[in-house]
């Protein structure tokens, strides 16, 4: 459990947080018409005449984003409703065709759930969610294109989005930031949305409200639009400490809508809770409420692959992995998928079981190779070292051919030129000398070399066979098998 | 040539498929129909050369065999539907200059089947009316007069247009929306055959939306046969409209036997009003006589909550209108007025300001109210609870009889500005058709009479979802019996 609060002069303040989440959906399509959903596309070039609400244009409904908005649902465990219905969230706004959106308002698809999250200091927490419901994106209001008007790009127009709404059950930036983090996990394992914050594909609402421990729930502000992991922990410490100065120089927390302008640091107010829209939701005519069976979300749940935490607790119970470094794996489902596929193909090629291998596997992915992405400012998805390649890596030192010590130049080298490890070890000359004929050969030439450091030796000072080995590895440039040279070094030393 | 213009659709189609006409001949009388019926004001945008062009298509599509029953037959669109590259306005100065870039399903569907657009036709703005007044290009005189006056009446609404064009002898058959009762009360209002089918048989995809989960499109025609023809053309289902019902649509004409021996027919008793004008009381009776003596069982019935339908109504339509309409914001299509220019919010005052009539902004006004936060629940819900009382109530009666007759509305048209600046009265003439409305289910109105004055009146056939067949053979069988044939004066050419 972390122990945030703000130290406030008055004392230390409790900092209650509740996110709603808006993740789109990875359909190809929109939620209730044909055109495409690609990112990047020229403006304007993906409305189709419903998008655009044009006269008599009516939705009907992309059955893919509803199984996805059941399958995330079934994902952190939440009750399915069978029977839930659109709505209309009435305003206007210039890249608000309709004049409304179409959300799910009183009956959502998905009921309560809860995520479990990680924190720092090695606890868990679990993090209640209070719905999930599908709501369509509005289009993007362009105002640095023209110096007096505003352009309008309606390609996100439509789009669909599951808005996540979590319970108030956060108390720090870090418990925020985990959860968001879950959460992403968790969409981009089912495949539900990309979780690319940057293309906002995901972004997060942050309601924030701050009390003296034990008093009853502040008042809360909302802070629109948050569109990174990093930013939702800033925009809670900088606004949990704005309320704070508000509420310590004697004043009230007003209930309003913010903005987190993370340049300046500083949430600013975009409007108060008179100026709220009613938004006046009823359900929406044109379309049918969505009702579904059991067999429908008995089939959702089958197409559910290993969600994070369940390949947690598999990685630690079955192959022995440590619980840290499971958790490391199974964030990102890239890395996730990345290390079973390495596993697989380091299975194959040293013909031994997982649970013999998974640890040096899994040590080589987080040290070696998670260690050369982030130096080389790449991801697993841009990595030069394939699943097979870095097998073939880690076969080389399980059969002995090359020591662990090797394998790291070998792995730099496989890095920069994207070769596979057996060339590079061939054309290096890097294979391991086992042979113990050579091997004792170089320490009877090292020890008559170092009469001194043997006679020390011989006097008790042990450690100086750390010596003996360094000068026998540098000899052989680090290719004498370790476990040979100290076989065979201790009973010559020792006379 | 004005003798092609009489004729009936099923008159038109046998008379092509024996060869005896073409198309291109019936439609260019009704051109020039159209061209002498500008004094109705009926038609807002005349489309001759399509016209010309769609008949020559329908003659040769009758030359290879391949035809349905709208073949070569011209016909007026009611503006509310999308017309390729053909102006669409809803009659509102807000879709200024809006040439849409698809068409409706149910325009498709007919042109489908070969039938000929002569034009679009006026309404009331967004369908927001009951006597075209409030169209933006001004109203619809009602080819109808009073015996001995030369005063201007007018043609009910919202579908003003429609009944006047095919009432005028200016298309052989129209299409229109109902919501409240804008086909079946301008029908009754002159002498036409209006038939609403039930909510989900026509898409409504590239319609303009007046209140989504009431507007359904249906006919205009002469004869209750020319109502079964052009409806079966119109409905379907659309996988474009979520609401639309996948079934398959059956041949309405061949319900129409005559025979309704042994049909249960309800007399609602709630749809007698204590004002009621004592010749719509008298037609309503000589109505039951009719289907009585066709062999029909008459049943008194009660719907018990007819009363509160009206209320309901004006709540739930202008509360859907009000957010169905927001999209009218001079962002992208129709009228754009910046005002000052100072900001977004000046351009959406300017632009919808300017660009809604009166009744659309009092509709916009009531339903923005009825669903703010406060009120939702004491007039958005208790309405929408109302509305299911409604309709258990017809269930419930509709496990006794098959079909309901009524009165279509409570008067026969009536002068222009008479009603216009009292909205409530105005919202009166829509008493007995908005319960349907709200059930969603299939109605008619068949011309069955002349008031005093020498104008038509109509009854009302109310049938269970999803059985028009019922409905337009028990109007058949009004039709017949009431051996309607006046015709209105032709004061217009």
């Amino acid at each position: 459990m972390s122990n945030y609060s703000i130290q406030g002069a008055t004392g230390d303040f409790e900092v209650v947080i509740g996110l709603e989440i808006h993740a789109q959906i990875s359909s190809k399509a929109k939620l209730f018409s044909g055109a495409s959903t690609e990112f990047g596309a020229e403006p304007n070039t993906q409305v189709s005449l419903v998008d655009a609400a044009m006269p008599g244009m009516l939705p009907t409904i992309n059955g893919e984003c509803i199984r996805q908005g059941v399958r995330t649902g079934l994902a952190i465990g939440a009750q399915i409703n069978n029977f839930s219905v659109f709505d209309r969230k009435n305003y206007f706004y210039a890249d608000l065709p309709q004049g409304y959106q179409i959300s799910q308002f009183k009956h959502p698809i998905v009921g309560e759930g809860m995520v479990v999250v990680d924190l720092e200091d090695g606890s868990k927490k679990e993090i209640g969610v209070e719905r999930i419901h599908l709501e369509q994106d509005a289009g993007k209001s362009m105002h640095d294109q023209h110096p007096e008007l505003t352009y309008v790009d309606l390609n996100r127009t439509g789009v669909a989005l599951m808005e996540i709404v979590s319970k108030p059950d956060m108390r720090s930036p870090e418990e925020a930031g985990a959860y968001v983090t879950k959460i992403r996990s968790i969409v981009r394992y089912i495949g539900a949305c990309d979780g690319n914050m940057e293309q906002g594909s995901m972004r997060a609402d942050v309601n924030v409200s701050v009390r003296k421990h034990g008093d009853p729930l502040g008042t809360r502000c909302e802070i629109k639009n948050v569109n990174s992991i990093r930013f939702v922990r800033q925009a809670i410490e900088v606004e949990a400490n704005r309320q704070v100065d508000v509420i310590e120089a004697g004043g009230t927390i007003d209930q309003e809508t913010r903005s987190f302008d993370p340049v300046k640091g500083e949430t600013k107010s975009l409007r108060s809770k008179e100026e709220a829209h009613d938004y006046r939701y009823f359900p929406d005519p044109d379309l049918l409420p969505i009702e579904f069976d059991d067999a429908y979300v008995d089939a959702a749940r089958a197409s559910l692959p290993e969600l994070p935490d369940a390949k947690r607790a598999r990685l630690v119970g079955e192959l022995g992995i440590s619980d840290y470094n499971a958790a490391v794996l199974v964030a990102e489902k890239e890395n996730a998928d990345y290390f079973e596929a390495i596993l697989a193909a380091t299975m194959d090629a040293t013909g031994k079981d997982a649970s013999s291998v998974a640890t040096r596997v899994a040590n080589w992915v987080i040290g070696d190779l998670f260690g050369a992405i982030n130096k080389a400012g790449k991801t697993i998805a841009t990595s030069p070292v394939s699943p097979a390649q870095g097998a073939a890596l880690i076969a080389l030192i399980e059969d002995g051919t090359i020591s662990g010590r090797i394998a790291k130049d070998v792995f730099e080298i496989m890095f920069e030129t994207g070769k596979d490890a057996g060339v590079i070890v061939e054309e290096k000359g890097l294979k391991q000398v086992s042979d113990t004929g050579a091997i004792e050969a170089i320490i009877d030439e090292i020890i008559a070399a170092n009469p001194n450091q043997l006679a020390q030796y011989r006097a008790g000072k042990d450690k100086l066979i750390g010596f003996f080995v360094g000068q026998v590895m540098k000899a052989t440039q680090g290719k004498a098998n370790p476990g040979v040279v100290n076989q065979l070094l201790k009973p010559k030393l020792d006379g | 040539m004005t003798e092609l213009t009489k004729m009936t659709i099923a008159e038109a189609r046998d008379a092509m498929a024996l060869g005896d006409l073409t198309s291109v001949e019936l439609t260019e009388a009704h051109i020039k129909a159209v061209e002498g019926f500008g004094a109705t004001n009926a038609y807002i945008m005349k489309t001759p050369e399509k016209a010309l062009d769609m008949a020559k298509a329908a003659d040769a599509k009758i030359q290879s065999g391949n035809t349905s029953a709208m073949t070569g037959i011209p016909i007026g669109v009611k503006d509310l539907f999308c017309t390729e590259g053909v102006r669409t306005t809803a009659c509102s100065h807000i879709l200024d200059g809006f040439v849409p870039r698809y068409e409706s399903s149910v325009t498709t569907n007919l042109w489908n089947d070969g039938a000929v657009m002569l034009g679009k036709l006026n309404m009331d703005e967004f369908a927001m009316g009951s006597s075209n007044e409030t169209s933006f290009y001004g109203p619809v005189k009602n080819p109808w007069r009073a015996t001995n006056s030369n005063r201007d009446f007018v043609p009910g609404g919202s579908s003003g247009g429609s009944v006047t064009s095919v009432a005028g002898y200016a298309a052989m058959g129209a299409t229109a929306s109902d919501t409240g009762g804008s086909i079946r009360q301008p029908a009754s209002f002159t002498g036409t055959v209006g038939i609403k089918p039930t909510y989900g048989r026509c898409s409504r995809f590239g319609m303009v939306a007046f209140a989504s989960s009431l507007d359904q499109a249906g006919s205009i025609t002469r004869t209750v046969r020319d109502g079964a023809i052009m409806l079966e053309s119109m409905c379907g289902f659309d996988v474009k409209d979520s609401t639309s019902m996948d079934m398959v649509v059956p041949n309405f004409e061949a319900a129409l036997t005559g025979d309704i021996r042994g049909l249960k027919v309800g007399i609602p008793q709630e749809y007698h009003l204590a004002d009621m004008p004592g010749e719509i009381e008298a037609l309503w009776h000589q109505g039951i006589e009719w289907l009585k003596a066709a062999g029909a069982e008459i049943v008194d019935v009660n719907l018990p909550h007819t009363k509160y339908a009206l209320p309901a109504y004006y709540i739930i339509a202008p509360a859907e209108a009000s957010s169905n309409l927001a999209r009218y914001d001079g962002v992208r299509y129709g009228l754009r007025d910046v005002g000052d220019g100072s900001s977004l919010d000046e351009m959406y005052y300017s632009t919808r300001g300017e660009g809604f009539g009166e009744e659309v902004k009092r509709r916009l006004m009531i339903g923005t109210y009825v669903l703010s936060a406060g009120y939702y629940d004491a007039y958005y819900i208790k309405a929408q609870k109302v509305r299911q009382l409604i309709a258990d109530d017809f269930k419930r009666v509709f496990e006794k009889v098959d079909v309901l007759l009524t009165p279509t509305a409570p008067s026969a048209a009536f002068a222009f500005g008479d009603k216009s600046n009292d909205p409530l009265a105005m919202y009166l003439n829509d008493v007995f058709t908005v319960p349907a409305s709200l059930a969603g289910l299939p109605g008619s109105s068949v011309p069955a009479g002349l008031s005093a004055d020498g104008l038509p009146l109509g009854l009302q056939v109310l049938g269970k979802a999803w059985d028009e067949e019922t409905v337009l053979k028990v109007s058949h069988v009004i039709e017949a019996a009431a051996g309607f044939n006046a015709t209105p004066t032709d004061w217009w050419s």
